[in-house]
């Protein structure tokens, strides 16, 4: 059997959507379950949700 | 003495009950009218579809919670509103039909002062040619359907196991769905206990969607600034799916499914299939079909009934070109135009008009996703209905607060893996929820409150609103002063 051309496991991966999309570095990732940036991640969103939560009561 | 009645014991009549019962006297009554036993934890169902927690853990029994803080449970399922009354009672009823097992199929007048229609969404699995549980696809949208849909995904991981390739498909089984982020959720969660089971290298997971772009979830997308740029969610939600070897298919319009296959138009006007061993896909959503009678009992049901089933509010109905719709075209106080004692809160009122771009196929089919109809503004306007109502009763001649989700914001938090060290969650903050062009001329929103992150703080965001929000549900000590 040939050898498949390498375009062809090019253009295999071309052919998937995700091929065209942003993807996370090592960093990022590495900071979605690095504890302590997580536990001041958890009081900003905590924080900046109880500021939507009282937008969100004015009419009431 | 006033008679309050609240169709519907899930996030928005539940809610609505709970506070007139702490707002209103003793000598008033409040009736829940709602047909299962049971109040659903629905955002929970997610865990309970991929066989991390049990039924048991997202419901519990409305009747002792009732009984204990003086609110009337009547486990029936309302069909027919007599706002008139009729002739030979002029008093406003409601028509129920008993679904508690003593009383199976008994029908019931209900006569009240003011009504809150909170009955939510019937989950529309009709529309689609054998679509939903008990045909050929899942779904999460309840809890059974839940456990049903763990049972086969628990089931397949073991045929994996043995060295079987599967392919799941998640997503949405019509043109016209709304809640993607419930199948965006059910399909990061389904990857990643796969991984937990060690199977991922045995399995394809596929996300299908009536979205124009991924990250769309029926609010026409988020922009959120993120490393010097203003950034489309569909980045976030394409970026999260590659990472995690998610393909997705979008603009499809599933129009059947047979056993192991799905069948979809796509925006382009082609016509495709896919095969698959476990397919999750969520309904359209409808109106639960109430009917609606004049004192002569002539059906009045199109002036109080949008067509698609759910109430007409004080929203702006005109048909009117997309471009031409306004926020403040959206429902404020939740009242029906045409009674003044009745309202609709949650699901149950008819939005007036898309939020993401409407479009249709060469074929005439309608693609994209419906209305936002998310739990925040449920819990929301479900409350601010019950205050206004408080005020009526004690002599306002009209509602004065207002709950428009132009005017409101949602907080949304999607699991992608459920483990309180290695899993994550995308939290997301959105204002308003529906686009406000006029107020934030750029992207209808105010990005300084619109953001969204993936991370583990999320995961712990979702576990503790889960808590919250069922120890709140259970009305005990302390629970009016957790937010909605
Ligand atoms: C799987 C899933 C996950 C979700 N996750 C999230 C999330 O993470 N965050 C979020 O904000 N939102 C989420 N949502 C959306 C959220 O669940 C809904 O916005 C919310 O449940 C709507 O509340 P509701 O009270 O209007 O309707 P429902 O909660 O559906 O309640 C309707 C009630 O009416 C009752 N009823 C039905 N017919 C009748 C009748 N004829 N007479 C009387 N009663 C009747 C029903 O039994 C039920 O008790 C999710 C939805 C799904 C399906």
């Amino acid at each position: 059997m040939t050898e498949q051309p390498r375009e062809y496991a090019q253009t295999k991966a071309q052919m998937k959507p995700a091929f065209y999309a942003t993807k996370p570095t090592g960093a990022t990732l590495f900071l979605r379950t690095f504890f302590p940036w997580q536990v001041w991640r958890f009081l900003w969103i905590n924080f900046k949700m109880l500021i939507i939560i009282h937008k969100s009561h004015k009419g009431l | 003495m006033a008679r309050v009645v609240v169709l519907g014991a899930g996030i928005s009549g539940h809610t609505a009950a709970a506070f007139l019962r702490k707002w209103l006297g003793r000598n008033d009554q409040i009736v829940v009218v709602s047909p299962l036993p049971h109040y659903n934890w629905v955002p929970s169902n997610i865990w309970v579809g991929v066989g991390l927690l049990k039924p048991e853990k997202v419901v519990f029994p409305l009747a002792p919670v009732y009984r204990n803080h003086g609110i009337e449970f009547k486990q029936a399922r309302a069909v027919a509103l007599y706002p008139e009354g009729t002739d030979t009672d002029a008093s406003s009823a409601v028509e129920i039909e008993w679904t508690l097992e003593a009383k199976a199929g008994e029908r019931e007048r209900v006569t009240y002062d003011f009504l809150i229609n909170a009955t939510g969404p019937k989950l529309n699995f009709a529309a689609t040619d054998g679509l939903g549980p008990g045909k050929n696809s899942l779904s999460v949208c309840t809890a059974d359907h839940a456990r049903e849909t763990s049972r086969v995904f628990l089931e397949l991981i073991e045929r994996m196991k043995l060295g079987e390739r599967k392919r799941f498909v998640v997503g949405t089984g019509h043109g016209m769905c709304t809640c993607e982020g419930a199948a965006f959720e059910y399909a990061v969660n389904l990857e990643f206990e796969l991984r937990a089971h060690g199977v991922r290298d045995k399995a394809e997971v596929v996300y299908l969607s009536n979205e124009y772009e991924l990250g769309d979830f029926g609010m026409d997308g988020v922009r959120i600034r993120r490393s010097g740029y203003v950034t489309p969610s569909n980045i976030f939600t394409e970026s999260l799916f590659a990472e995690r070897g998610i393909d997705w298919i979008t603009r499809a319009h599933v129009k059947k499914v047979e056993p192991g296959r799905a069948f979809y138009e796509t925006l382009e006007g082609e016509e495709k299939e896919i095969s698959f061993d476990m397919a999750m896909l969520l309904p359209p959503f409808s109106g639960v079909g109430l009917k609606a009678f004049d004192r002569k009992g002539e059906d009045i049901t199109p002036r109080v009934f949008a067509p698609n089933g759910f109430m007409k509010v004080d929203a702006d109905y005109q048909q009117k070109p997309y471009e031409e719709w306004r926020s403040r075209d959206w429902p404020r106080y939740y009242q029906s135009p045409s009674f003044k004692n009745l309202f609709a809160a949650g699901i149950a009122f008819a939005p007036p008009h898309a939020v993401s771009r409407p479009r249709v196929s060469p074929k005439g089919t309608p693609i994209f996703a419906a209305p936002p109809r998310t739990g925040m503004p449920s819990a929301t306007i479900g409350k601010t209905v019950a205050r206004n109502i408080v005020d009526m009763i004690r002599g306002g001649d009209k509602p004065t607060h207002t709950a428009s989700m132009a005017e409101m914001g949602a907080a949304c938090v999607a699991s992608a893996g459920a483990n309180p060290f290695t899993g994550t969650a995308a939290s997301m903050i959105v204002f308003p929820i529906v686009p406000d062009f006029e107020r934030f001329p750029e992207y209808g929103r105010d990005l300084d409150y619109t953001m969204g992150e993936i991370g583990l703080a999320g995961h712990w965001i979702k576990i503790l609103l889960h808590h919250m929000f069922l120890y709140k549900a259970r009305l005990r000590p302390g629970w009016s002063l957790i937010p909605e």
